[in-house]
Parts: C-alpha cells; sequence; structure tokens
C-alpha cells in the first residue's frame, strides 16, 4: 500500500520558559490511502501536537511530512493553504470549535467560501447534502446557532464543516472524549460511515484504546514524545510487545464484575517531558528496565507481521 | 445488609429555576447505603448524579429547592442548621470532586491545607496536625511527603493532586465519603492508581463510599451494589454482580452495549443508543427513556413505571418491559 501521509524523524520542540520541551522526539510513520491509523498515549505523550504538526498549524522543528508526494515543511503559506483543502481536523471539543454567533448553515459553509466558491446555489446545495450525510436536517438546523445544540449535534457540525470540502486527510483529535457513552457510539458510527463514503484517510488520536481499537486498522502507541509500539489493531491488542502498550491495555476497566481489576498494574506517572529519563523515556515506571534500558535508547523494530516495537526487552508472545 | 442504612435518601427531589422552566434534576430518589459498603451511581451528563450527591452533602446551589429526606445515622441532613452540618462534614461525610484543580486552594500549600481540615474539625496542634498530614499523604501513595506539604497544587500532577483531594478527604476519618466521578479527569494508568487507593483506603477504614461516576467500566469491579440513573431517576438498582449478569432495564443494556469493547474486532458498529436525553425542564408524562426504547410501547410513553422489585431479588427496575 502507497502512503498517503509519511512522517519521518519528525520533531516538534517547544520553548517553556527558556527550556526546550521535546512534544515529539523523533517519530517517523505512514499511514496508507484509506487506512485508519489510531494514535494513543496519555496527556503530555505528544500526540495532539504530532497531529498538528502534521497540518504545519505546529511548525515543526525538524523531520519531514510528506502527503501524497508533496513534502510540507518546506511549502510556502500559499501552496498549504491549498493543500489544507486536502487535510482536515477535527476537534475533542465540539462546542468551542464552533463560532457561537454564526449560524449552522454558514458555518458549515465558511470553508466553500475560503476555497472560492462563489455561486451560492451551489455552496447551499453542498451545505445540504453534507449535513444529510452527517444526519442533520437541513431545513431544521440551517438556520440555527451553535448553542441550540447537543454536544452531539455539535460535532455533526465539525464532522459536516471537515468533509465539505471532500478531503482525503482527516486529522481526529480525541473527537469522542467529550460526549456521553450513548452519544459516542453514534459518532464513531458516523466517523465509519462517512471514511466509507467519501473514501477518506483518518489519523484517529484518542487516550481511550477500546475506542481506537473500534475504528482503527493499525495502532501507535506514543510516550513522552516517542514511538513505543505500532502495528496492527488486532495483533497489538492481542500480544502488545512494548511493557507500556501492555501497561494501557491491563489498566482499562472492563464493564464486567467477574474480571477482577488487575492489582497495581501502573507504577508512578509519566515524568515531566522537560527531563525525559535517558535511554528507553519509559524505564522509570518498566517492570523490566534494566542498565541497558537507561544508556541506549531503544529503535524501533519489526517483532513480526508489521509490529514494531522500541524496546530492548519486548514481551514475547 | 444492615437493618438500619447508615444513609438513607427517601423520596428526593432537586429543581432549579432557569429561563426556560422549572428544571427537574433529581426526581423522587429513593437509596440506602449500609455502613462499609460501596454504592455504584452510573449515568449519563445531566442524569441528576451530581445533584443527588451535592443533595445529599447539602451543597446544593441556593436556587435549588430539595424536597425529601436526607437521613445519615438517624438524622435528616436537610432539616439541620448550618453549623450542625459544619461539624459533620469531614468526620462524618467528605467528598472528592472530578477535577483536583479546583477543589485544592491554588495559593496554598498541600501542607496548610491538610494541616488546616485537621486543626478545624479534630482540633489538633499545628505540629500534630503537621506529622499526621506527612502520614495521610504517605497513605494515599505521595512519594517523599514531607517536601511535598511545602509545595503547591500546581507544582503536582493531576494524579498527585486527586491523592491530595483524598488525602484531604480522608483526615478525619470520615463514615461515608462520596467520590464524584474522581477518575474523569485522569490518564487511564493513572486512574487504576486512584481507584485502587480509593477501594483499599474504604475497606481498611470500613467507610461507606458512593462512587459517582459515566462508565460502567470503574464501577463493575469496584462496588456492592449499582444504581443507574437516567434523567433524574435511578431506573435499575441492584447488586453488582446480578446487575451485570442480568439487566433489567433497556437503558441499562444499551449503556453496556454502547461502549466499545476490548475483544471486539476492528470496524464493528457500535450498538448506539439513538436521540438524546429529554429535555429536562420538560419532563415526560411516561418513561423517560421510551422516545429511545426499542421495546416501547402506548404504556411506556403514557405512565411512568415505578422502581420496584416485583420477584423480591433485591434487584429493582423501572420499566413495563424488563428484560427477560
Amino acid at each position: 500500500m502507497n502512503p498517503l501521509l509519511s512522517i519521518d524523524d519528525l520533531t516538534v520542540e517547544y520553548d517553556v520558559g527558556g527550556k526546550t520541551l521535546s512534544a515529539v522526539a523523533g517519530v517517523s510513520l505512514t499511514v496508507g490511502k484509506g487506512e485508519t491509523l489510531g494514535l494513543v498515549g496519555e496527556s503530555g505523550c505528544g500526540k495532539s501536537t504530532l497531529g498538528r504538526a502534521v497540518l504545519q498549524l505546529r511548525k515543526p522543528t525538524g523531520g519531514t511530512v510528506t502527503f501524497d508526494g508533496t513534502e510540507l515543511t518546506t511549502l510556502g503559506s500559499e501552496a498549504m493553504r491549498l493543500m489544507r483543502r486536502r487535510l482536515q481536523l477535527i476537534f475533542q471539543d465540539p462546542i468551542a470549535s464552533l463560532n457561537p454567533r454564526r449560524c449552522i448553515g454558514d458555518i458549515i459553509a465558511e470553508p466553500l467560501v475560503i476555497a472560492g466558491v462563489a455561486d451560492k446555489a451551489e455552496r447551499d446545495r453542498r451545505v445540504r447534502e453534507v449535513m444529510v450525510a452527517v444526519g442533520l436536517d437541513p431545513d431544521n438546523a440551517l438556520g440555527r446557532l451553535p448553542h441550540e445544540f447537543s454536544g452531539g449535534q455539535c460535532q455533526r457540525i465539525c464532522i459536516a464543516r471537515a468533509l465539505i470540502l471532500e478531503p482525503e486527510l482527516v486529522i481526529c483529535d480525541e473527537p469522542v472524549s467529550a460526549l456521553d457513552v450513548s452519544i459516542r457510539a453514534q459518532i464513531l458510527n458516523l466517523l465509519e460511515e462517512m471514511k466509507r463514503r467519501y473514501g477518506l484517510t483518518l489519523l484517529f488520536i484518542a487516550h481511550d484504546l477500546a475506542v481506537v481499537k473500534a475504528v482503527s486498522d493499525r495502532i501507535a502507541v506514543m510516550y513522552l514524545g516517542k514511538l513505543a509500539e505500532i502495528g496492527p489493531t488486532e495483533r497489538l491488542f492481542a500480544q502488545p510487545a512494548h511493557p507500556y502498550t501492555a501497561l494501557l491495555l491491563e489498566a482499562i476497566p472492563v464493564p464486567d464484575p467477574t474480571v477482577r481489576p488487575a492489582a497495581n498494574v501502573a507504577v508512578g506517572e509519566p515524568p515531566s517531558p522537560l527531563a525525559p529519563p535517558s535511554g528507553c523515556r519509559f524505564r522509570t515506571r518498566c517492570p523490566r528496565a534494566d542498565a541497558k534500558c537507561a544508556a541506549e535508547v531503544p529503535q524501533l523494530r519489526e517483532i513480526g507481521g508489521g509490529q514494531f516495537a522500541a524496546c530492548h526487552h519486548p514481551l514475547s508472545a | 445488609m444492615n437493618d438500619t442504612p447508615l444513609l438513607s435518601i427517601e423520596g428526593v427531589s432537586v429543581s432549579l429555576p432557569t429561563p426556560r422552566g422549572t428544571l427537574r434534576a433529581v426526581d423522587g430518589v429513593d437509596l440506602a447505603l449500609p455502613a462499609g459498603r460501596t454504592l455504584g451511581v452510573v449515568g449519563e451528563s445531566g442524569c441528576g448524579k451530581t445533584m443527588l450527591s451535592r443533595a445529599i452533602l447539602q451543597l446544593l446551589p441556593k436556587r435549588a429547592a430539595l424536597r425529601g429526606r436526607v437521613m445519615f445515622d438517624g438524622r435528616d441532613l436537610a432539616a439541620l442548621p448550618r453549623e450542625e452540618l459544619r461539624r459533620l462534614r469531614g468526620p462524618e461525610l467528605a467528598v472528592v470532586f472530578q477535577d483536583p484543580m479546583t477543589s485544592l486552594n491554588p495559593v496554598l500549600t498541600i501542607g496548610t491545607q491538610i494541616v488546616e481540615t485537621l486543626q478545624a474539625h479534630l482540633g489538633l496542634d499545628t505540629a500534630k496536625a503537621t506529622q499526621r498530614a506527612t502520614e495521610l499523604l504517605a497513605e494515599v501513595g505521595i512519594p517523599a511527603p514531607a517536601q511535598r506539604l511545602r509545595q503547591y497544587p500546581h507544582q503536582l500532577s493531576g494524579g498527585m493532586r486527586q491523592r491530595v483531594a483524598i488525602a484531604i478527604a480522608l483526615s478525619c476519618e470520615p463514615r461515608l465519603l462520596i467520590a464524584d466521578e474522581p477518575t474523569t479527569a485522569l490518564d487511564v494508568t493513572v486512574q487504576a492508581q486512584i481507584l485502587d487507593l480509593l477501594a483499599r483506603e474504604q475497606q481498611r477504614r470500613h467507610m461507606a463510599m458512593i462512587l459517582i461516576t459515566h462508565d460502567l467500566g470503574v464501577v463493575a469491579g469496584r462496588t456492592d451494589e449499582v444504581a443507574v440513573m437516567y434523567a433524574g431517576r435511578v431506573v435499575e438498582r441492584a447488586p453488582t454482580p446480578r446487575l451485570f449478569k442480568h439487566m433489567r432495564m433497556p437503558y441499562t443494556e444499551a449503556l453496556l452495549a454502547a461502549i466499545p469493547k476490548l475483544d471486539s474486532a476492528p470496524h464493528t458498529p457500535l450498538p448506539a443508543i439513538g436521540g438524546r436525553p429529554p429535555d429536562p425542564t420538560r419532563p415526560l408524562p411516561g418513561c423517560s427513556f421510551a422516545p429511545r426504547c426499542k421495546y416501547a410501547d402506548a404504556v411506556c410513553e403514557h405512565t411512568k413505571p415505578a422502581l420496584d422489585d416485583p420477584e423480591g431479588a433485591g434487584a429493582l427496575f423501572a420499566c413495563w418491559h424488563p428484560l427477560t
């Protein structure tokens, strides 16, 4: 499969009070055309920064981002503006990402206006079409304001706005974590349906492994700015190779009282990204860590079957 | 189960005036909790679970109207004078909120906040209170507790802040602890640690605990009984193993089904619940879940089902067409 998106040795650094914070510290990955890559990790692991760096909303400090053969990090601002029609982003908080003073019809039509679709009738037709696709009733919703809608409805509006230019790649940054369980399922199903209908490629960023599993073909696990593991979804869940992936899987509360919660699975908390541990960044919480883990940064190596882990002592199947 | 529960909520309703009319946040809830037991209260945003906890703690907004009785150890908290309530909070009733950053005072050190609590409620002198504060931080798993006492909340991670909030809540040995979404703001690995900590301390101190959450996964392994709330009412209540083994209320079943499962294959469509909860300012005459329920008929639309235990098995549900 030819990658639509290819990220190579991507680094994003922030200046925090004179210190350098490497939010993304040398990540390489690819997303194939039509594929959904799930990107998981805890707060501060750099997953959102990575999503923004792909869209050049946050300029990478180093490395390259190649989309459909075009290198984005060196692209001029006008060329990037045109490129953004093919790349869209859906955010976590659907209410905060809609302008509260504009009606739904205008919000969804905005990308068309920016893209220079001058014909009002054409814009209206496309707005109605995408609204129906995401399950909104245009006759009822077009003239209303965002506050008249629930969180789930607002996320549908955001999805409609992201899809109206028929992009190729959509980056979903925690698209369901602000939603209730019953609404979450509706939106996840909608994203799957939209992916089929519009032939989308998705980079799906979330902290919830079960949510990511429901939609992803492959999953990448990040820890403190680095890729810990990446591989096909089923394989990664059945036999995680990186101890951090195993820890994340064990920590999920299972809605079944006959499954006793694993006791004391997690040790400590992620260290500050301002002062990451030497060698393997996970070693301070890892039960398998030894001297080598402190001395050498583990490289991503293939475990088998397209599964790669950055670990000196990967878990065997 | 004990005959005289530590906490007994009888016909509690909470209404709030809004520009759109009266909002019925909690609608006729009865619950009982014996000493040393754990009750999970599960529901989605706006189901009234937080308002219910505030009704128990008597921390409702000023304009809220409370009806019914909140009996705690033989006293009706709703009828107690403020001064007596104040004395109960801490040694009898304590609470842990969702966001530790907003429940801790940002301009006071951790130490000051714990010591203050100990002095106010237990009358310890500063030296004894400081000593006890150090012990408490150690008990909730905070490394280097003596140094931590001198730090401010912003210098701690979210998980550490929540541990401090738990230490403060436990400091006066409460008999009832209410934990309102205590791990929702935390990462999954830290969530597991905090839930373990709460369970350990609950058992060790033989406290009664109410664990309020939107996550059925959180209550499954860590409560004795579960109450499921929808649109201000308890719609199902049963001992935890029984509830998960045999759900009777279609809402509970739908809620569980809508959670993505770790053991289902990728791209499996989720059985989503269509629609959304009813407008709390426009209560429905019948079952509140009826408009979203696949089993609903005319009876459900017109007559509200009572929360009953028709089989006498300790499993209550409010449904005209319970699952078999």
